[in-house]
């Protein structure tokens, strides 16, 4: 554009030169802006690719006692009470049957019980080597040769990572018997803590914000600061959470004062600390996603309210508090799939990194689902790199659920705005 | 809506009738709005107590991390043996020398050094309330030594096995991973953003906008998990297997920016969208391009929030956790190859708390001292990108 007026002696030439190399250069950033936001499409699709590829696929297994053998015809999941306890009379030595049995007579155990038992004490899966779900699939021949090479007593099957089990057991370090129930269920427990604390401190806050808050100095502090709390890395709630709930306040957070404490714990480590470390990292975006709700009803029902005689909490409590309520949710549970996501804190908060028995309440050591998958990172076995993909799966469905019902309330909402 | 309650609410009696005495034209005290007043105003100040309560704990931890004495072995044996009362001490000629001033420790007995003559220093016995003992010859002399704040920020080494805490291996390696991560997050997330306001059509807005949502809303650790299990093997199938550790900056970095894609997108696209249209109409009348009017035009006029964008970005990849502790590697490393593994400041404090940490041990307090300097320069920088928001807000109002 400069250069148009550049010069006088403009010739008509090269202005047609000219404008053709700007219309070439418009296209070639234009396809390179589309290019962009493909490439982001790309990254997408690529994680979710990495992830579903470990998820499922072939894994070559070694029993001590192959199946087959336990049982000529049926396969073992089929066979009935009788048979499996024979099996386990004659292949478990009395000692530890005797024991097995003092825990639950065996008599008493269930067919999927007895059937454990006999995959756990007399077959003994063993997983010796996994591979992808691409490599499965396009390799087959190739896998099935190495085996039989390198593991000739090994059976190869097709394993997907995420299943009913999978999401039914609790942690184990043999990885064939791993699942994520423990982390779920603290997850959930640590989850259901941090709503309890924060969500009517957030939208008590948010509430004085808009409603009450004259604009002086005390109030502009207050909300610069929420401002900046919402930015402050999620490590440093980690450590005010580990200084203040599992240090300074460890005689509640363990649960002495109230007589709870579990005696396998009776430290600060606990699912109500994880509880409320999220709660405060999460409450700045609370508050700022409950301030924009409440701003967004309109001043004429505040109006009418007051112009009825309602006093101001009547007003809040009645009109706009209902009135704002959807856009509250929303925020609110964006705010909460990101403390389900999030693992840094609790790491610093104390995680235990191994445990099988399930949390019963806010006193008991917590692991949870993003905590699950770190560890099952930082393994350097494969079989343990697998479980860390599924329980991503899981994990994503998890907060995928969550923000779409966070989007249709927002729908529902903005349609009875409208209507 | 801000009436300054309760000074100005509704009447409380009949008003408007005129039988009335004017006496009676009083505001009614109402208690139960008083109260749930002062419930909200105490939730609205909770935040602040939060900030308090962050600066307080990382300040008292990070203070007890400086005063601390680590107690330094001087290889310097006592000569001869001392009475509970002696003074002066006979000490050996090699190992470090002692200084006036300096804290020594023999046994469980502190001393400070009032003079020194050769081999023979003058001290006060019991220093800080420890009971003098006698001494045998031969007992070993520690100094204290504690963590200047000069050390802190200028050592290259963070041993604390060996008392060292230099502070700028750590920082090194966060400033790489997050220019790594701007590198990919700038170009991209700003190219994503002018498609999305200036080329893209309804139907390609409604598709690619819930797309960048999900990218947002993928949990960190799975990040982590994509560094380690796609992204370093790509750059190790790349570059070659001897130039790419397993664990390396590039591969975090690479993948924060990633992470950080979303928000510089869809906050660089709110700030072009916030242009009014009619700059781009008169760009359109002098002739320009579509390609002109959105770089010379849109982008420069909507800078500020553009730049606000990239520093809010910046300040979310150095605070940036799991994807580092996954996939940059353990251990502090001064190194300036992508390729290496280096621990970042947050990938240490993760690191350490993770394992069996005693408190009041140096490893405990020196994780809030990082604390401490992470939460001043995310803090700084939040506050610079809302200044610059500020004044972009002014532009066109």
């Amino acid at each position: 554009m400069a250069h148009l007026s550049s010069s006088p002696t403009f010739a008509k030439q090269d202005f047609a030169e000219e404008l053709s190399r700007r219309h070439r250069t418009a296209r070639t950033m234009a396809v390179i802006f589309q290019a962009s936001t493909i490439v982001g499409i790309i990254v997408l699709l690529t994680l979710m690719y990495n992830i579903i590829n470990s998820s499922f696929g072939l894994v070559a297994w070694q029993y001590r006692v192959p199946p087959e053998t336990l049982a000529a015809g049926a396969p073992l999941e089929e066979l009935p009470r009788e048979e499996l306890l024979r099996i386990l009379e004659e292949r478990v030595s009395a000692n530890v049957l005797r024991r097995l049995d003092r825990e639950k007579p065996l008599t008493a155990r269930s067919e999927q019980e007895l059937y454990a038992l006999v995959m756990e004490r007399v077959v003994q899966p063993k997983i010796v080597k996994t591979w992808s779900l691409v490599d499965s699939i396009f390799r087959r021949q190739e896998i099935i040769q190495e085996v039989a090479r390198d593991y000739p007593d090994a059976y190869l099957r097709f394993r997907s990572w995420l299943n009913a089990r999978f999401l039914t057991s609790p942690q184990s370090s043999r990885p064939e018997l791993a699942g994520v129930r423990t982390a779920i269920l603290g997850s959930l427990w640590t989850v259901l803590i941090t709503i309890i604390f924060a969500f009517p401190l957030g939208v008590g806050a948010a509430i004085y914000l808009e409603e009450y808050a004259s604009d002086n100095w005390l109030n502009r502090i207050i909300q610069t600061n929420i401002n900046n709390l919402a930015g402050v890395p999620s490590i440093i709630y980690g450590m005010l959470g580990l200084a203040i709930f599992v240090r300074a306040m460890e005689p509640i957070t363990s649960g002495i004062w109230f007589g709870a404490a579990e005696p396998a714990t009776a430290n600060g480590r606990t699912v109500l600390s994880a509880g409320l470390t999220l709660g405060l990292l999460v409450l700045p975006l609370i508050i700022i996603n409950a301030q924009e709700a409440i701003r967004a009803v309109p001043n004429s029902l505040r109006q009418a309210s007051y112009g009825l005689g309602a006093t101001k909490w009547q007003t809040i409590w009645y009109h706009v508090l209902p009135n704002a309520l959807p856009g509250i949710l929303t925020g609110t549970i964006l705010s909460i799939s990101r403390a389900i996501g999030e693992t840094a804190p609790l790491v610093v908060v104390g995680a235990s990194t191994f445990i099988t028995i399930d949390p019963s309440g806010p006193f008991s050591k917590f692991t949870t689902l993003p905590i699950q998958i770190y560890q099952w990172t930082s393994r350097p076995q494969d079989e343990f790199r697998n479980l860390a993909a599924a329980a991503s799966i899981v994990l994503m469905i998890l907060l995928l659920s969550l923000n779409a019902s966070a989007v249709l309330l927002r729908q529902r909402a903005r349609r009875r705005i409208r209507g | 809506m801000k009436i300054g309650a309760p000074g100005t609410g509704p009447f409380a009696g009949p008003a408007a009738s005129t039988a009335l005495p004017m006496t009676r034209l009083y505001k009614r005290p109402r208690i139960r709005e008083a109260i749930i007043q002062a419930v909200l105003f105490l939730c609205g100040v909770l935040s602040i107590l939060i900030t308090a309560g962050i600066v307080y704990e990382l300040g008292k931890e990070s203070l007890r991390f400086f005063t601390t004495d680590l107690w330094e072995s001087t290889n310097k044996p006592l000569a001869v043996s001392v009475d509970v009362s002696a003074k002066l001490l006979e000490v050996g000629p090699a190992g470090t020398a002692l200084r006036p001033g300096d804290i020594i420790r023999l046994d469980g007995e502190q001393m400070q050094v009032e003079s020194v003559q050769d081999s023979v220093i003058r001290v006060q016995r019991g220093f800080r309330g420890t009971a003098p003992a006698a001494h045998q010859a031969g007992t070993e002399i520690f100094r204290a030594d504690r963590v200047s704040l000069v050390e802190f920020f200028t050592g290259t080494q963070w041993i604390p096995q060996i008392g060292q805490f230099g502070i700028l291996p750590l920082v090194n390696a966060t400033l790489m991973t997050s220019t790594i991560a701007m590198l990919v997050a700038l170009p991209l997330g700003l190219a994503i953003a002018i498609y999305l306001s200036e080329y893209a059509n309804e139907r390609a807005r409604s598709i690619l906008k819930p797309i960048m949502e999900v990218l947002a809303g993928i949990p960190t650790v799975v990040y982590g998990y994509f560094a380690l299990t796609f992204m370093t093997p790509l750059l190790r199938n790349i570059f070659g297997r001897d130039v790419v550790e397993v664990y390396n900056t590039a591969s975090a970095g690479i993948v924060i920016g990633i992470l950080v894609l979303p928000l510089v997108s869809s906050m660089s696209e709110d700030a072009l969208n916030a242009v009014p249209r009619s700059l781009r109409e008169a760009a359109y009348a002098l002739g320009a391009t579509k390609l002109e009017t959105a770089l010379k035009v849109v982008v420069p006029a909507a800078l500020s929030g553009i730049a606000a964008a990239f520093i809010v970005a910046i300040s979310r990849a150095i605070g940036e956790t799991m994807i580092v502790a996954i996939a940059a590697g353990a251990g502090p490393n001064l190194t300036f190859n992508p390729f290496q593994p280096a621990e970042t400041m947050t990938g240490h404090i993760v690191r350490i708390s993770g394992g069996d940490l005693s408190y009041d041990s140096i490893d405990y307090n020196s994780i809030f001292a990082i604390g401490l300097v992470l939460f001043f320069m995310t803090l700084l920088l939040n506050i610079i990108s809302q200044r610059v928001v500020r004044r972009f807000r002014e532009v066109y109002e």
